[in-house]
C-alpha cells in the first residue's frame, strides 16, 4: 500500500514539476518569436500584455535594461537568484498583495538580450506547492483510511472464515459421532468454502454410497452362503441319523466335496471381484494381442458350444488389436461372458464373438440369439448375486458378470448388455495400447 | 519317493502326511521355517512340499535359499494367496509348482507325481511313445499302431502333455494350466468336452481305449 502511495505522489508531483519546466520554456519560446520579429519594443508590448494581473496567471515577466532597471513585467526588481543544479534558477518571491500567502519560491530563467537589454521568465511555484501539498494530504488520509479498512476487512474476513472452518469441524464431529447423513451446510456464496463443503459432501455421499453397496454385499454373501452351507450341514446330518451304511457315506462325502468346492469357487469370485475393484495389480498390465486373445477363448469353448447344439464363430479382423491387460484376469472375466452365452442359448443357436478397434478403443462383443435380458434388468444383473429369476434354475453363483465387469473397469474400460433383436449382446470396450495406431 | 512337507497348520500337515503315507511315499515334517530349511539342506528329498506362510520364515525364501545352494529338489508350494501375481512370485522364487489352498488332495497328488517324473530328468527325444501310440513332435504327427490320426492344433497339445505324463492322472486343472495357459475354474465342462473328443480320434475304431477318466480326479492315458 505504501508502494502504491508512493507511486501516486511520485506520478502526480513529478508531472505538475515537468508541467512548469514545459511552460515556462513554451513561454521563452513565444517570446523569442516575438523579440525576432518586432524587436525589443513589440517584446515589451507583449511582456506588458502577459503580465495583465487580470490574466491570473502564475507566469513572472521582468524586463531590464543593462543597469537591471526595470522596462516590463510584473516583478518589482531583479530578484536574487539561486542557481539549481537542475540549471532552473530560484528566488524568492515576496507577494505584493495580488497573491494569497506569504512570500514563496518561484523558479526562473534568464536572458541576455542585444544591447544588455535582460530578459526573466518565470513561474511561481504556490500553486505546484499547494498541489503538492494537497496530493501528500490525500494520500496520507487516505492511506490510514485504508489501513483502517483493512483491518478492520481482515479482522471481519478472517472472522468468517474462522466461522466456517468451525461449521465444518461441528459438521465432522456430529458425523464421526454417528449421524451419517448429516451434511455441510452450504452458504449458496459458491465460494472457495461452499465449494470446499460441496466437495467434503460429495465425498461423504461417495463414501456412503459405498458403505450401502458393502452392506449389501455382505448381506447378499452371508444369505447365499447360508443356504449352501445349511445344505451341505443336513446332507451330513441326514446321513449320520441313517443307518451306518459305508456306500451311502461315500455318497454323502462326494456330495459334500462337491458342495463345498461350489463354496470355495463362490470365495474366490468374490475376493478376485474385491481385488480387480480395489484396482491394485497394474503391474500385470502387459501389452495383449485382442484379436488372438478372443481366438485362443473361442478355441477352448467352441467344442463344448457345439456339444450343445450351437454354433460358436470368431470375427477379428486380419490385424492385431493392441491393448494392455493382464491375460489371466482378461480371460476369467471374457469366458464368463462367452459361457453365459453357451449356458443361456438354446440348442440351433448361434454365439458370435467379434473383435474390432476403432477410434482409440478395442471393442469385443459376444452376441447370442437366446432369450435375451430384458431392458430394465441389463445394469442389475452386474450386481453380486443377482441373478434372473428365469435363470435361478441353471448352475452358477450370480458372480460372473459382476467379476466381468470389475475387471474390465480395472483396465479402464466398460462392459454393457445390449439387445442382439433377437438375444444379448455383451460389449467389452477396452482402450487400445497408446502405441498402437 | 522320500518327501519333506513344511506346513505350520498341524491339522493340515497331519492330513498331508497320512495322505502322502498312503499313497506310499515316506515323508518327514517340519513344522516351521527354520526346521524345513535345515532338513531340506541336510538331508536328500525328491520333492519338497511348502507352504507359503511360515512362522519365523516366509515360504519363498526358503526356496531361495535351496536354489541359492545349488539344491535343485523339485518344490510344490501350497498357499492361500491365490492371486496371479502372487502366483508368478512363487514360481519366480524358484518353486516349480503353486497350489492355491484349500485345494483337493487328488489335485495335489497329480502335481505332485508330475514334479517327480519332471525331476527325474529322461531321455532328450522329438518322439513320444505309449504303447502303440506315436507322437511325433517335430513332424506333428500322430500315429496308433499303422493308423494315422489327423489332430487340429489345440487337440495334438493336449495329447502331447497327456502323452508326456502317460500312465499318471492329470487334473482338469493341470491341463487347463499345461495346455491352454489358463487359470480359472470354468464353469462348463469345456475340458472334458476336449477330452471327449481327442478320444473319439485315438480310441474309436479300436478294441480298447487308451485315454481313461479317473472319477473325481482328472484323466490319464495309458497304453491300450
Amino acid at each position: 500500500m505504501l508502494a502504491m502511495l508512493a507511486l501516486i505522489y511520485w506520478q502526480t508531483v513529478v508531472y505538475a514539476t515537468q508541467q512548469t519546466d514545459e511552460t515556462i520554456d513554451a513561454e521563452i519560446t513565444g517570446l523569442a518569436e516575438q523579440y525576432r520579429q518586432r524587436g525589443l519594443a513589440g517584446l515589451v508590448a507583449v511582456i506588458n500584455e502577459r503580465s495583465k494581473p487580470e490574466r491570473g496567471s502564475s507566469m513572472l515577466y521582468l524586463l531590464t535594461d543593462q543597469r537591471q532597471n526595470p522596462l516590463a513585467g510584473n516583478l518589482s526588481r531583479w530578484p536574487d537568484l539561486e542557481v539549481q543544479a537542475d540549471g532552473w534558477m530560484r528566488f524568492q518571491l515576496s507577494d505584493d498583495g495580488r497573491r494569497k500567502g506569504g512570500p514563496h519560491i518561484a523558479q526562473a530563467t534568464s536572458f541576455v538580450l542585444a544591447g544588455g537589454v535582460q530578459l526573466l521568465v518565470g513561474r511561481d511555484l504556490s500553486e505546484v506547492t499547494a498541489f503538492r501539498n494537497r496530493i501528500v494530504a490525500a494520500l496520507a488520509s487516505s492511506g490510514a483510511l485504508m489501513l483502517v479498512l483493512g483491518l478492520i476487512g481482515g479482522i471481519v474476513l478472517s472472522r468468517r472464515a474462522l466461522a466456517r472452518i468451525e461449521t465444518i469441524n461441528r459438521t465432522s464431529d456430529r458425523i464421526m459421532a454417528g449421524e451419517f447423513g448429516r451434511r455441510i451446510p452450504l452458504k449458496g456464496s459458491g465460494d472457495e468454502f461452499d465449494r470446499l463443503a460441496q466437495n467434503l459432501n460429495a465425498m461423504l455421499d461417495q463414501i456412503e454410497r459405498l458403505m450401502a453397496g458393502m452392506r449389501q454385499v455382505t448381506d447378499n454373501i452371508a444369505h447365499d452362503l447360508r443356504s449352501p452351507l445349511g445344505r451341505l450341514r443336513s446332507r451330513i446330518e441326514v446321513a449320520l441319523i441313517e443307518p451306518p451304511s459305508t456306500e451311502r457315506y461315500r455318497e454323502v462325502l462326494q456330495q459334500t466335496i462337491g458342495e463345498a468346492d461350489h463354496l470355495l469357487a463362490t470365495f474366490t469370485a468374490l475376493l478376485d471381484i474385491a481385488e480387480a475393484e480395489a484396482g491394485s495389480p497394474r503391474g500385470q498390465m502387459v501389452p495383449l494381442d485382442l484379436a488372438s486373445f478372443a481366438r485362443d477363448l473361442a478355441d477352448l469353448y467352441e467344442p463344448v458350444a457345439e456339444e450343445k447344439g450351437l454354433r460358436l464363430t470368431i470375427e477379428t479382423g486380419p490385424g492385431p488389436i493392441e491393448i494392455r491387460g493382464d491375460r489371466h484376469m482378461l480371460s476369467r472375466a471374457i469366458a464368463n461372458l462367452v459361457e453365459n452365452a453357451v449356458k443361456y442359448t438354446p440348442a440351433g443357436g448361434t454365439i458370435a464373438v467379434k473383435v474390432a478397434g476403432d477410434g482409440g478403443m478395442a471393442r469385443l462383443t459376444v452376441a447370442d440369439d437366446g432369450p435375451g435380458i430384458p431392458a430394465e434388468e441389463r445394469e442389475r444383473v452386474f450386481d453380486r448375486f443377482y441373478r434372473l429369476e428365469a435363470s435361478r434354475t441353471t448352475e452358477g453363483n450370480g458372480l460372473g458378470l459382476s467379476l466381468a465387469r470389475a475387471v474390465v473397469r480395472l483396465h479402464g474400460g466398460t462392459i454393457t448388455l445390449e439387445d442382439n433383436g433377437p438375444g444379448l449382446v455383451a460389449v467389452v470396450s477396452l482402450p487400445l495400447a497408446p502405441e498402437a495406431g | 519317493m522320500k518327501l519333506l512337507v513344511v506346513e505350520d497348520d498341524r491339522e493340515a500337515a497331519a492330513f498331508l502326511v497320512k495322505g502322502l503315507r498312503e499313497s506310499g511315499h515316506t515323508v518327514d515334517h517340519a513344522a516351521d521355517g527354520r526346521e524345513g530349511l535345515v532338513l531340506a539342506t541336510t538331508e536328500r528329498f525328491d520333492a519338497i512340499i511348502l507352504d507359503r506362510m511360515l512362522p519365523g520364515m516366509d515360504g519363498l525364501a526358503i526356496v531361495a535359499a535351496l536354489r541359492a545352494s545349488d539344491n535343485a529338489t523339485p518344490v510344490l508350494i501350497l498357499s492361500a494367496l491365490d492371486q496371479v501375481d502372487d502366483r508368478v512370485r512363487g514360481l519366480k522364487a524358484g518353486g516349480d509348482d503353486y497350489l492355491t489352498k484349500p485345494y483337493a488332495f487328488s489335485e495335489l497328488m497329480a502335481r505332485l507325481e508330475a514334479l517327480l517324473r519332471r525331476g527325474a530328468g529322461g531321455k532328450t527325444e522329438t518322439k513320444l511313445k505309449v504303447g502303440e501310440l506315436e507322437i511325433d513332435l517335430l513332424a506333428r504327427t500322430v500315429r496308433r499302431g499303422s493308423t494315422e490320426i489327423e489332430l487340429l492344433p489345440r487337440e495334438f497339445r493336449l495329447l502331447e502333455y497327456l502323452a508326456r505324463n502317460a500312465g499318471h492322472v492329470v487334473t482338469r486343472t493341470m491341463l487347463l494350466e499345461q495346455v491352454w495357459d489358463y487359470h480359472f475354474d470354468p464353469q462348463t465342462n469345456v475340458i472334458d468336452v476336449h477330452i471327449s473328443r481327442l478320444r473319439q480320434k485315438i480310441d474309436k475304431g479300436f478294441a480298447k481305449p487308451m485315454l481313461h477318466t479317473v472319477r473325481g480326479a482328472g484323466y490319464c492315458l495309458k497304453a491300450a
